[in-house]
């Protein structure tokens, strides 16, 4: 049982690392400022996503499963609604009006 | 070990890009950067009250008050840079930071082994705190007069950032009016992160007594929050006058120095505390002194008052 | 498993090296407003894994205060880089 767990979370993490690795690639490679954030935000919380689920294997107790899953919904809802505020101000003509 | 060097290597990269940054822009975002990344190696030394602590106001808060300093400075930026340091000063500045830092090698590399600690002791007698989290007890119970003396200092910082309001506005609002958008992004944004904050922050300061937290990091959490609100308009920042906000910010020092007053009464030395009664007076010194903090902490961001007082 | 779990995180902080090297290099603040974005989710990932690979359950709780202060420290960058009367927000 244990095994099977410890092969479904090195699975998760690992396709996670994977997405954050390709997060870091958009940034590093596209083009402009605004494709880089969509970039760097949508991949790395897939990827902080299934890092979470592959750890949910691991711990002990609903009490820490159900904190793991609140760090990652408090990093998606920052993120997304942060993103936006970046991208305003990022934006080639400024702000929308 | 590949992680920890790798860390390292990282962080002392950071720490040089931020000092040879040529913008203050930069400059605090490669400073917030190296805070979270010393919080990072905290966690690796096992010391997660001290990244508790980094995270939170090594790195958040500083990095909110150092931006409100860069923009600021923004106008006299150019002007600035023309002043730079002469190589001289350069060099005696490398020189003296070299010195402290080998001295400082010197002395962690030639301890001797195992190095001296009280840890032992401090952990043989938390019983009689109350409280299971040592580095708490040190804080609260074996050191308390540092902890007060440390509130006591951030008052006076307070006070000393004030003092830079000119005559006319004195005792007036701090920093610009923000006006909040009702469509605005980040007018949501605070309506959102400010309550779950405010919960966070109450939940790492309870579970302080058991855990690594506590009251430094839990108000600032809570200082956090309440500078998002001011920043998105939702509050505005209270004139420095007023009655409320003061006693607020003088609460916690002033609990904390009538119940080590009651110390001699009590037990017998200042801020000792009866074995029966030290978690509840332990407790009864840390709520007012996490609500004093967090003012204290946002205040210190929102800067010296710039608009005058309605009177 | 706890050295996989200790692997992972050393390579979500290499990632997240490769983009800071990027982000703090690319001329002007656009980029760098992005900044605490990238070292805020990478690092929260960090965290989480080495809590559960050093046994160190506060661990978790430094990463709740990363993501709230990874959004305040963005706020505020955003906050300090607009001109006065332009914020988007």
């Amino acid at each position: 049982m244990s095994l099977a767990l410890d092969a479904l979370t090195t699975l998760a993490v690992s396709v996670g690392a994977f997405f954050f690795l390709a997060g870091t690639v958009g940034l590093l490679r596209f083009p402009d400022a605004l494709s880089r954030l969509h970039a760097l935000t949508k991949a790395d919380n897939l990827g902080l996503g299934l890092v979470v689920l592959g750890l949910l294997f691991q711990v002990e107790g609903p009490f820490a499963a159900l904190k793991l899953i609140s760090v990652w919904l408090l990093t998606l809802l920052a993120g997304a609604t942060v993103t936006q505020l970046i991208a305003r101000t990022a934006r080639p003509g400024g702000p929308p009006v | 070990m590949a992680f920890d060097s790798g860390l390292a290597v990282l962080v002392l990269g950071v720490a040089v890009w931020t000092i040879a940054a040529r913008d203050t822009f930069a400059a605090v975002v490669g400073f917030v950067a190296y805070g979270l990344l010393l919080a990072l190696a905290w966690v690796r030394l096992a010391a997660p009250d001290v990244a508790l602590t980094e995270a939170a106001i090594g790195s958040g808060v500083t990095g909110g008050l150092l931006i409100g300093a860069s923009t600021r400075l923004r106008r006299t930026e150019t002007a600035a840079a023309g002043e730079e340091p002469g190589p001289t000063l350069r060099l005696a500045a490398a020189v003296l930071c070299v010195l402290v830092s080998a001295g400082l090698a010197a002395i962690v590399l030639m301890l001797p082994e195992p190095a001296p600690t009280l840890a032992p002791q401090a952990a043989a007698n938390i019983a009689a705190t109350g409280l299971g989290n040592p580095v708490t007890a040190v804080l609260m119970a074996y050191r308390a007069i540092d902890t007060l003396l440390e509130t006591v200092v951030l008052l006076l910082a307070l006070v000393g950032v004030w003092s830079l309001a000119p005559d006319r506005v004195w005792g007036g609002f701090p920093g610009p009016r923000h006006h909040a958008d009702p469509d605005g992004v980040l007018t949501f944004i605070a309506q959102l992160l400010v309550p779950l904050g405010i919960l966070v922050g109450i939940h790492i300061f309870w579970v302080g007594s058991v855990a690594p937290g506590g009251e430094f990091q839990g108000a600032t959490i809570l200082a956090a929050m309440w500078i998002l609100a001011m920043m998105a308009g939702l509050v505005d920042a209270p004139p420095v006058s007023r009655r409320w906000l003061r006693l607020l910010l003088i609460a916690g020092p002033a609990v904390f120095f009538a119940i080590g007053l009651a110390g001699f009464a009590m037990a017998g030395a200042f801020l000792a505390y009866p074995v029966e009664y030290a978690k509840l007076l332990i407790v009864t010194i840390e709520i007012p002194v996490t609500l004093s903090i967090a003012a204290t902490l946002a205040l210190l961001v929102a800067g010296p008052p710039e608009r005058a007082p309605h009177r | 498993m706890a050295d996989f779990l200790v692997a992972a995180a050393g390579f979500v902080l290499a990632t997240v090296a490769l983009g800071l090297v990027r982000i703090l290099r690319g001329p002007g603040d656009d980029d760098r407003i992005m900044a605490p974005q990238l070292l805020g989710t990478g690092g929260i990932a960090a965290l989480l894994l080495l809590a559960e690979a050093m046994r160190v359950p506060a661990a978790v709780d430094a990463a709740l205060i990363l993501a709230l202060l990874a959004a305040f420290v963005s706020a505020a960058f955003v906050k300090g880089f607009a001109r006065p009367g332009a914020d988007g927000a």
